[in-house]
């Protein structure tokens, strides 16, 4: 009981603005006859309809299914060839110019060319995602393993830990707070990136949902639509700072430890 | 005047084998008119047993001497040896404890995987288990592994770094200033733990510090370096009775008469600095 009223308080605190916004639309959208903006409770209908019914198995899964993937790919191919660049200054310096090229690139440039290599399928937009999402991750990897203190490899040394230990017990670790404010970055990227490669290229998904409703004047859907993405980006950050909360935990702590100091 | 009170020992080598061997190092940084010499043919060697204090004035290279021992620098001249080897990589049989425990912990695991983690891979679990739980109880952190080391005091944390190094059970201990950053409190209770813990641990020290009274109190042999470039200008035996007592120990008349030569030295040595520097 005593724990959970704090609880309450939080969610209380988190929850009336949204809540608040929804009401307004619900009344102010009532009985709307303009025929961009349906009422809410038209939206919600085709949300129903739509996004818990047929269109769960047909669209949603295999968007999400794409995004996740993409995203675990540049995650995990990142925080690999950050790493390397990061303990290799040879491979940095032949690399530099390369990554920044890719890395300055807008991603929604590389569409046409991968339409061209891989067609209209679903490599071509997980392919997409990792090809435009990877870089923030790699360069924060990079420079992560780089920002070691000295004297924390002289210790590494001196108790010559080998190359293992150095790597997941001393240098990864050491990175995590960068790798996380890229894995942050990568992540948002692939939400854009699944959409609008769906957008643009795809006979499913909620990105060509969006774009079709809205081409063929289905405007409920295209809120309906929207609304299915927006709870996608938002229920993945939830997720993404569960997830780093737990692995960054000494870091918080620490800084709890200082403050309090 | 002073040699006649002090017995400098240079020449006479008594018992016990030399764990660590300085002979004629150099070191130097940069290269050409703009290199700074900072060793300049240092030379003495620490016993299996001795507890060793190296002193000298600020800036004249402590650091870079014991980093040469250690193996994390390469002399530019001359060489050590540790136990009658070149160190040419971090001896297997040395353990360091790094002046800033703050940086030399590591914040993402608790005090007992930081002691764990050089003895992974090279000792069974059981005796690793052993071996930390023996260090943790020696140092006074006994119950206390599963903190992390940003849960504890300075002085706490500084007696994890010690007992990290005892858990890898060194023939030599090496310490470069490890109290510089405590309090006066701290600082001798952590003077007196690691005068015990040698004896425990029967294990050979040798200690960097910049305070003479620590270096006297603490050693069976103090080395003062001159200033900048560094050689050794005395290597004085401390014949103070065993155990060391804070009280005690330090009011014996022979206490202040080592103190006080050692303090000569070292101002002799810092206007020798200020001196060499103004002629280059």
């Amino acid at each position: 009981m005593n724990r959970a009223l704090p609880l309450l308080r939080t969610a209380a605190l988190r929850l009336w603005l949204p809540v608040l916004l929804a009401i307004v639309w619900w009344y102010a959208s009532a009985g709307s006859q303009n025929i961009y903006f349906p009422p809410l409770s038209t939206i919600l209908e085709t949300f129903a309809a739509d996004w818990l019914g047929s269109r769960a198995a047909t669209d949603l899964v295999p968007s999400l299914g794409k995004f996740v993937l993409g995203f675990l790919i540049s995650a995990a191919g990142g925080i690999a060839l950050g790493t390397w660049l990061g303990l290799s200054p040879a491979a940095r310096e032949a690399a530099e110019p390369v990554v920044q090229f890719l890395r300055s690139l807008p991603p929604p440039v590389l569409l046409p060319i991968g339409l061209l290599l891989f067609g209209i399928t679903g490599t071509m937009n997980v392919a997409i995602i990792v090809m435009g999402a990877i870089w923030p991750t790699v360069l924060n990897t990079a420079d992560g393993i780089r920002s070691l203190d000295g004297q924390v490899a002289d210790m590494s040394r001196s108790y010559r830990l080998t190359f293992a230990q150095r790597l997941f017990s001393v240098a990864l670790p050491n990175a995590a707070p960068q790798v996380f404010a890229g894995l942050r970055t990568t992540l948002q990227l692939s939400i854009i990136l699944i959409v609008v490669s769906e957008m643009v290229a795809a006979a499913s998904g909620v990105g060509y949902y969006v774009l079709n409703s809205q081409q063929t004047f289905a405007v409920a859907q295209t809120w309906a639509g929207t609304l299915v993405l927006g709870l996608i980006g938002y229920l993945s950050t939830l997720v993404f700072l569960a997830v780093e909360k737990r692995v960054l935990n000494w870091q918080h702590g620490m800084r709890r430890a200082a403050e309090g100091a | 005047m002073q040699q006649s009170i002090i017995e400098t020992r240079t020449g006479d080598a008594p018992a016990g084998e030399a764990v660590v061997e300085l002979v004629d190092l150099r070191k130097s940084y940069g290269t050409g008119p703009s290199a700074v010499q900072i060793l300049d043919g240092v030379n003495f060697e620490v016993r299996r047993g001795e507890f060793v204090c190296v002193v000298g004035p600020s800036g004249s290279g402590k650091t870079t001497l014991l980093k040469c021992i250690a193996g994390l620098l390469k002399p530019s001249g001359g060489r050590t040896d540790f136990e009658g080897q070149e160190v040419t990589e971090p001896p297997a049989k040395l353990a360091v404890v790094f002046q800033d425990y703050s940086r030399s912990l590591l914040p993402w695991m608790t005090v007992r995987a930081n002691i764990a983690l050089p003895l992974r891979n090279k000792f069974p679990k059981q005796e690793r288990q052993a071996r930390i739980d023996e260090a943790l109880e020696s140092v006074g952190l006994a119950g206390k592994g599963h903190l992390y080391p940003w849960q504890m005091s300075g002085g706490m944390q500084q007696r994890a770094a010690i007992a990290r190094g005892l858990a890898y059970q060194p023939d030599v201990l090496l310490m470069d200033e490890p109290f510089a950053a405590v309090d006066a409190q701290t600082r001798i209770d952590l003077e007196d733990l690691v005068l015990e813990v040698r004896d425990r641990y029967d294990t050979t020290v040798l200690f960097v510090t910049h305070d003479i009274d620590e270096a006297v109190y603490l050693a069976d042999r103090v080395i003062v370096l001159s200033g900048a470039p560094t050689t050794v200008s005395h290597n004085i035996t401390v014949d103070l009775p065993h155990p060391r007592h804070q009280v005690d120990t330090k009011r014996e008349p022979r206490f202040a008469e080592l103190r006080a030569f050692v303090f000569e030295q070292i101002q002799a040595a810092k206007s020798n600095t200020v001196r060499n520097r103004a002629d280059a």
